[in-house]
């Protein structure tokens, strides 16, 4: 049994924590949170596409440095724990991974040696406002190299050179398209979140160029899904990052904070409560852990185990966050706690994917074939 | 990252498989419908000489000391493969598990090459005597009196919730032998011949029907002083070396009672419009996440055996888990069936797997070796390194407070 990350995934994890400690304490994100011109921490983006993070998980023929989708893992952990504000998790998760599943080589040479390299940001704009986009009804439509519609939120959107856009093609079906954000025709509107740490707006496309993404069976909406299923892993690892600052940050809390005589962590009801939020924490671990070595090893077990693992992070850290935020008394709920920061994303990041009761269907679907 | 054995523990899991494959036919109960729990027994005993022969008895155990000189892990690779059958083997778990790993460590060498391996080979059984009426989650306030007489000790009291003392031919007990001093330092640990004078033990039919527990009873039960494990006063150390023995168990997540694709078979089969329920699917997917993070858990813990590490206080979350989601998943299965869900089918033995029963049972399993709440303090205090809570007994004489 072998069921955990390598030693060097591992020393490589301590890297980036250790430079995420030393480069983005909270006070990174809080400055993002306040500064409503801001829409990421430039400086840090900077340096972390110098360290070559963006391209671990790409092929050395495309810019990057193929490593693996595990080393991506590891990284995404601590990209979470410490709540950097910086469009990662769409360039690499979303926009590299639809490029990998279904851009053809011209298209992966196009862009990916530039994602990798950190000179091109890219997203994946899906949502057409309220509900989560169904194949049958989408509006934006994508005709003759042409597309035109409305996204949104999209996260990224205001900084992003680059999108994967969802749209119907010219029969009315799903399909993924690229589009240049840099191009007349295209306008983006900046919107207002609960979570300011990672930036969302609209985009709207007037007739403005685009390719489709026809690798694969040319099935669009298998593809969109095979996409979100990558990058549900790699967010929870993100969630299960967050989830464990969070729970840090509330048994130190309970640990120094004294009241009726004692530090409030002696008494039952809170240790209680702190326990559960580890064994909650736990099992999303191992949760994602699955997800991840689906994820590595292409197993056709990839669309369970990445909804088992996003449903369970999901869960653990919107948790975590709330009730570290509950421990934390009134003092918890000022803005100058960090405990809202990780609120903020938590829920963010639950949402981000669609709600956690559309990825159980996706659960529901695999056991039933499975006793099919 | 993989869930595969090294080639080693490969080929150890081929060799347990070939020869537990050999042995099933005979002792697999599945093969033995009807049989009581005395023709159980026996058939276990058997089992059990067959299996200590190969050192299985204890794989992590020297062969010297009647074991097979194996690694943690190959002991996890046997646990898990006897899993596959329903050998009866439940007799001995307690006994090898605890009071016997307590003998190895504390024992003298003549005592040791006279108990260790009958116990072993299931000739003898040994029960742990810990629990009392008034300490259960708090064992440091157990009660039963050992005094000094000669060269003997005399115990006075009552066990309770001793697992299989009624065919057990020795045990463990934690005696209280100074009251005068704090309660964890006035204790005294020994073995006992349960078939010494003084001693009556009782079955407790439990809430379940089950009747595995037993309440003992001791009046001036003579105890020699070479049947004391520790030191005098001692026995709290030697009480805490037993529970640390609790050997790593094989984890079933779905705490014996029905597995997941199992009971979904059974909706799909029976309740059609129940199965195809969007609420239904909501539920088989939140077990389905529940059961795949306790399995994915266990993984990581095997992977530290698998390198030479035991795993720490945070195995303990496995059961407060388990016990809980065995209790509302047999509920909700209850539910779907509507008010049949209650009535019991018409086979004469039931399967503990059957969902009525794990219902019954789970009430109970989330009690035993470790309540819910004394396994979140476990968790709270051991892992996370919370304060304790107030223990305004601890510095008083135990006579005191008692």
């Amino acid at each position: 049994m072998n069921f955990d990350f390598s030693d060097s995934q591992k020393e490589l994890q301590g890297e980036v924590h250790r430079f995420l400690r030393d480069r983005c304490d909270l006070s990174v994100a809080r400055e993002v949170l306040d500064d409503e011109n801001l829409t990421h921490a430039s400086r840090l983006w900077r340096e972390i596409t110098e360290l070559g993070w963006c391209g671990v998980a790409i092929p050395e023929e495309y810019g990057g440095i193929s490593l693996g989708y595990l080393e991506l893992c590891v990284i995404a952990e601590e990209v979470g724990r410490s709540l950097s504000p910086v469009p990662y998790s769409s360039s690499i998760y979303q926009f590299a991974e639809a490029l990998l599943k279904g851009g053809s080589h011209e298209q992966k040479e196009a862009f990916l040696p530039r994602v990798a390299g950190g000179e091109l940001v890219g997203t994946l704009a899906f949502c057409e406002g309220p509900g989560f986009p169904q194949a049958q009804t989408l509006k934006a439509q994508f005709d003759s190299g042409r597309l035109t519609g409305e996204k949104w939120p999209v996260a990224d959107a205001m900084i992003a050179d680059a999108a994967v856009v969802l749209a119907a093609d010219a029969a009315g079906s799903p399909c993924l398209c690229i589009v240049n954000l840099d191009q007349d025709g295209v306008s983006r509107e900046q919107l207002a979140s609960i979570d300011p740490t990672r930036n969302q707006g609209k985009l709207t496309f007037e007739g403005v160029e685009a390719e489709p993404l026809l690798q694969g069976d040319g099935d669009g909406w298998a593809l969109f899904r095979q996409v979100l299923n990558s990058a549900a892993v790699l967010f929870s690892f993100e969630q299960i990052g967050g989830a464990d600052a969070c729970l840090n940050q509330a048994v130190a809390f309970a640990s120094e904070r004294h009241a009726f005589g004692r530090p409030i962590g002696a008494f039952q009801a809170v240790k209680h409560k702190l326990a559960d939020v580890y064994v909650a924490n736990q099992l999303a671990r191992s949760n994602a852990y699955y997800g991840a070595w689906a994820l590595a090893t292409g197993d056709s077990a990839l669309p369970l185990a990445a909804a088992v693992s996003r449903v369970s992070a999901t869960s653990a850290y919107e948790n975590a966050a709330s009730e570290s935020l509950q421990v934390h008394g009134g003092m918890g709920f000022t803005w100058e706690a960090d405990c809202h920061l990780f609120l903020r994303r938590s829920r963010s990041l639950s949402l981000c994917l669609g709600r956690a009761d559309l990825w159980k269907k996706q659960i529901a679907a695999a056991l039933e074939q499975k006793v099919a | 990252m993989d869930f595969n054995d090294t080639p080693e523990e490969a080929q150890f899991r081929q060799e347990v498989k070939a020869w537990l494959a050999e042995q099933a036919p005979r002792y697999d109960l599945q093969n033995h419908n009807g049989l009581d729990v005395d023709g159980q027994l026996a058939l276990g005993r058997e089992f059990q000489a067959l299996k200590a022969g190969r050192g299985y008895a204890k794989v992590g155990w020297s062969k010297e000391l009647g074991g097979m000189g194996g690694t943690p892990m190959q002991s996890v690779i046997y646990d898990q493969e006897e899993e596959h059958y329903r050998f009866p083997t439940v007799f001995f778990g307690i006994s090898l598990g605890m009071p016997i790993p307590v003998i190895r460590r504390f024992a003298t060498e003549e005592q040791k090459r006279r108990y260790l391996l009958p116990a072993l080979r299931g000739e003898e059984i040994w029960c742990q005597l810990f629990s009392e009426p008034a300490a259960g989650s708090d064992l440091g306030g157990i009660r039963l009196r050992a005094i000094r007489d000669g060269d003997d000790w005399v115990l006075n009291g009552q066990k309770i919730w001793t697992s299989y003392a009624h065919i057990s031919d020795f045990g463990v007990i934690v005696t209280r032998s100074d009251p005068s001093v704090p309660k964890h330092k006035g204790m005294s640990y020994f073995f006992v011949d349960m078939k010494s004078p003084g001693i009556e033990v009782r079955p407790i039919r439990q809430a379940a029907g089950g009747g595995e527990f037993c309440e003992v009873f001791f009046t001036d039960v003579r105890v020699p002083d070479e049947q004391r494990l520790g030191e005098i006063n001692g026995g709290w150390q030697v009480a805490i070396a037993t529970l640390m023995e609790e050997r790593f168990a094989v984890t079933d997540a779905a705490g014996g009672g029905p597995q997941l694709l199992d009971t979904l078979r059974l909706v799909k089969e029976q309740l059609p419009s129940v199965a195809e329920d969007e609420s239904t699917q909501q539920l088989m997917a939140d077990w389905y996440v529940a059961e795949s993070g306790i399995n994915n858990f266990y993984a990581r813990l095997l992977t530290g055996v698998s390198h030479g590490q035991l795993p720490g206080p945070e195995a303990a979350l496995s059961k407060l888990i388990i016990a809980r989601k065995l209790q509302v998943q047999s509920a909700a299965i209850m539910d779907f069936f509507g008010p049949a869900g209650a009535i019991f089918p018409e086979a004469k033995v039931l399967r503990s797997n059957d969902y009525r029963m794990a219902w019954l049972e789970a009430a109970g399993y989330r009690i035993a070796g470790g309540t819910d709440e004394i396994l979140r303090n476990t968790i709270a205090e051991r892992v996370l390194g919370l304060p304790a809570d107030l223990r305004p007994d601890k510095d008083i004489p135990f006579e005191e407070f008692n």
